[in-house]
């Protein structure tokens, strides 16, 4: 008897993520669809406006990471310009971003990753979620991890506006400037970020690598994608999430690729399919060899692992040598667990918070050159930054006056749409067989690879329960109703 | 008051085509969640909460006392959806501005399903498509058939697909206000008339706007907002720069000008305001300092994006709906 399974995570992304499992009739998983099934279309939609409304705009395409769409299209909009923003401008976005990277990785790494491991992967789905990890590791920390985002927003919102959907950014610099007092405020709320991501990272060290079983799950469980891995870096090739050139390594380690923004459309090219509304990105000089790992498939990955695979360090001490330490535990670079995404996470928030702190004390933070003049016409121009959840690329074509002809994204879930696929259907078919009943650990431990990418559908989970709802229905090949597995948190 | 002398609420919060910013501005209640929570039983909310589509179909009618559905109705699961909660809520609130008026998803009305098909998906930059695949309602795979929602030809505003009770503007609308409406609706003060604007003030954004500002505004050209050297200080119309204020409600804490941007309109019009493009329009009329029709047509022609700008977030629930002929 043939069965299909159907996951609805009532969850989004533009939408919600929807993973169709097929098995073969004698029960093993013959294949694994994941859907996504909205499209608003702002590709469309941005045409006709003026260039310089784009930062406001795109800010609604997410909601939740609306502070990277708001960099990437004011780097976008600076180069149409052909302009440098001044450095205090500069500065002023990076520290901007570094708050929302503090943000927003405490978030998932409470919300939704610390579940599986704190309280564990199948542990009782009531326990599974962020109070059952404040219950096991004390309330003191629930609160600070709470306070720690929000003072974290505030920054955001003294930078950039408006608290959610930014308003900082303008053609060749920024909109307000920064005064000594709130500087001081800042570099001493930076100085708590980093006493709070070295405390995240010894939370990590003593619950997930002081217990055997997650070591073995992270290096040997059915988790494991080889893929290209990419991610910006600086000069230095040292991670940065603001700017620099796109790198890509491939499965060894060895570098496949290095572009600047402007030469996108030479290296990742996108694929259409016929059951989702989100594109499939690959690399374009390997070319789309389908839905396979290995050193020759063009699928990639862009996510907190990939950028630490794809640098050669991190431009912090403190990060560096957590850096060098996970490596090592891990058994060199680069990695290819899915879920040490949640270790490289932290590094990544203990760059962001000395990031913080090193530009809020910068003498030039506080300068008063917010904007460069704009003496050229515009017409094209592609801003690249990372954002959480991967490399994010806003590309913009305008007539001579600014406004926009053509508008071209590619977000940063999106990057890893494949890999989430294969990484489904890789743990799908490591944990579902004949004769298996499919129980609610089964069902988390699937769910467990698509949530390691912090996928933009699940960063919705950030605040509350960290547990994503999950429906899997059981069906004849007709459709019919079997059995219904229903895991509530 | 005893907070156990009487039913929780019932509450339900839902997305359409939506960003998630709606939700956020719900969590975003901090540690005041537990006043919430003493009061009301959360009983569906994707973001946060596992209840199913099923659950909802299984409740009664009028089970749930207040959902607020945030996100326009761009296809046809979130219509499928908005019809389900209406007929389970007893007060359905349109909260946000693409519930309320179409938002920025809306300005997807200024083009068609097709065009928006063919850009991002045959057309786009970076898209190799040599098949021209597009995604379909329903495809066949090996291994069985997969579906996908209908993706419409419009963008519609909630009250344009079932009926609502109340609007509750704002991109997102402000926790605080959100919080105040809540309160009021738990400590059971009367509610206002049925299609009432709740959760922002009657009076106009220009009202609550700290910047300097004359009587009397003389516009001789119109700027964009990188062509001035902003002062942080003066109103923004009176330094050429186009500002949605005069068109729209207060009730948002001038969030966008205190960061030194002009308004966008997410709080909808006020009011006594039918139609927020054309309040704009005879707004912009009256500051023309011109006589000459050439010298008046010459000041309107500097506007970038009239349209665009006045309906940034509107353009659904205007009385334009959306651009009929597309190919111009």
């Amino acid at each position: 008897m043939k069965r299909r399974i159907t996951i609805d995570p009532i969850t989004r992304l533009e939408g919600h993520g929807k993973i169709e499992i097929f098995l073969k009739d004698d029960g093993d998983v013959e294949n694994v669809y994941f859907q996504v099934p909205e499209l608003r279309g702002f590709e469309k939609f941005c045409e006709g406006r003026p260039v310089e409304e784009l930062p406001q705009i795109v800010t609604k395409i997410c909601g939740v990471c609306p502070g990277c769409h708001h960099m990437a299209s004011g780097k976008a909009i600076d180069a149409v310009y052909g302009v440098e923003p001044p450095p205090t401008a500069k500065k002023l976005r990076e520290l901007f971003y570094m708050a929302h990277f503090v943000h927003s990785h405490i978030a998932h790494f409470y919300a939704l990753a610390a579940p599986d491991f704190v309280v564990g992967p199948t542990a009782a789905k009531a326990e599974r979620n962020i109070l059952g990890v404040i219950n096991k590791v004390g309330v003191d920390i629930g609160t600070e991890v709470i306070r720690q985002r929000r003072i974290a927003q505030e920054i955001q919102a003294l930078l950039g506006g408006h608290q959610t959907h930014v308003v900082m950014n303008i053609p060749g610099g920024v909109r307000k400037g920064l005064t000594e007092e709130q500087r001081a405020d800042i570099e001493g709320k930076a100085k708590g970020f980093i006493d709070f991501a070295k405390f995240s990272l010894k939370i990590f060290n003593d619950v997930v690598l002081g217990n055997k079983d997650y070591v073995e799950l992270i290096l040997n469980g059915p988790y494991s994608l080889t893929l290209h891995s990419m991610g910006l870096v600086d000069e230095n090739n040292k991670v940065n999430f603001y700017d620099g050139k796109v790198r890509v390594v491939d499965t060894e380690g060895n570098e496949h690729c290095k572009y600047a923004p402007e030469d996108y459309r030479d290296f990742v090219a996108e694929r259409v399919e016929p059951w989702s509304y989100l594109k499939f990105p690959y690399l374009k000089k390997i070319g789309w060899k389908g839905f396979v790992d290995g050193k020759d498939s063009g699928v990639y990955q862009a996510t907190p692992l990939a950028r630490l695979n794809a640098a050669d360090g991190m431009a912090t001490p403190l990060a560096q040598t957590e850096y060098e330490r996970m490596f090592e535990v891990l058994g060199g670079k680069p990695v290819h667990s899915t879920l040490a995404m949640h270790w490289a996470r932290l590094v990544e928030l203990l760059y962001s918070a000395e990031r913080c702190l090193e530009l809020s004390t910068d003498p030039e933070i506080t300068g008063k050159d917010l904007r460069s003049p704009l003496p050229n016409i515009p017409n094209e121009g592609v801003g690249i930054v990372e954002a959480q959840r991967g490399t994010l690329t806003h590309h913009y074509i305008t007539d001579d006056k600014g406004m926009v002809l053509k508008a071209n994204l590619i977000v940063g879930t999106t990057n890893n749409n494949a890999a989430i696929c294969m990484s489904l259907k890789k743990a799908a078919q490591g944990l579902i067989s004949k004769g298996v009943e499919v129980t609610d650990g089964i069902l988390n431990m699937i769910e467990m690879a698509f949530r390691a990418y912090d996928p933009c559908f699940s960063c919705a989970t950030h605040s509350l329960p960290g547990e994503m709802p999950m429906i899997v229905n059981i069906r004849e090949k007709d459709g019919t109703l079997i059995r219904s597995v229903i895991r509530r948190n | 008051m005893s907070e156990n002398s009487k039913p929780k609420l019932k509450m339900a919060v839902y997305w359409g085509a939506a960003c998630g910013g709606c939700c956020v501005s719900v969590l975003d209640v901090h540690e005041k969640l537990f006043d919430v929570t003493a009061n009301a039983d959360l009983v569906f909310w994707p973001i946060a909460l596992d209840t199913k589509y099923a659950d909802v179909e299984a409740m009664e009618d009028g089970y749930i006392d207040i959902t607020l559905f945030n996100g326009a109705v761009r296809n046809s699961e979130n219509a499928h959806m908005a019809k389900l909660l209406r007929q389970k809520t007893k007060i359905l609130v349109a909260y946000g501005s693409c519930a309320h008026m179409g938002g920025i998803p809306g300005l997807a009305n200024f083009s068609t399903k097709d065009a928006i098909m063919k850009r991002v998906y045959l057309e786009n930059g970076s898209t190799e498509n040599p098949e021209s695949i597009v995604p379909e309602v329903s495809h066949e795979v090996k291994e069985g058939v997969l579906s996908l929602p209908e993706f419409y030809n419009d963008v519609r505003t909630l009250d344009q697909t079932v009926d609502v009770d109340y609007y509750m503007p704002g991109c997102p609308p402000q926790t605080e206000r959100l919080l105040e409406v809540f309160m009021a609706i738990v400590t059971g003060s009367e509610l206002p008339p049925k299609g009432s604007v709740i959760g922002a003030l009657d009076k106009g954004q220009c009202d609550e706007c700290k910047r300097k500002k004359s009587d009397n505004k003389h516009i001789k050209v119109f700027k964009r907002p990188f062509e001035i050297e902003d002062d942080g200080e003066t109103c923004f119309l009176e330094q050429g720069i186009i500002c949605m204020g005069p068109a729209t409600r207060g009730g948002c804490g001038c969030r966008c000008i205190e960061g030194n941007a002009p308004c966008r309109g997410c709080y909808g019009p006020p009011n006594d305001v039918p139609d927020p493009g054309a309040k704009m329009m005879s707004a912009v009329a009256t500051m023309i300092d011109a006589d000459e029709p050439k010298e008046i047509e010459e000041i309107v022609s500097r506007i970038a994006d009239p349209a665009g700008t006045f309906y940034r977030f509107s353009l659904p629930g205007s009385i334009l709906r959306r651009k009929i002929n597309t190919d111009i």
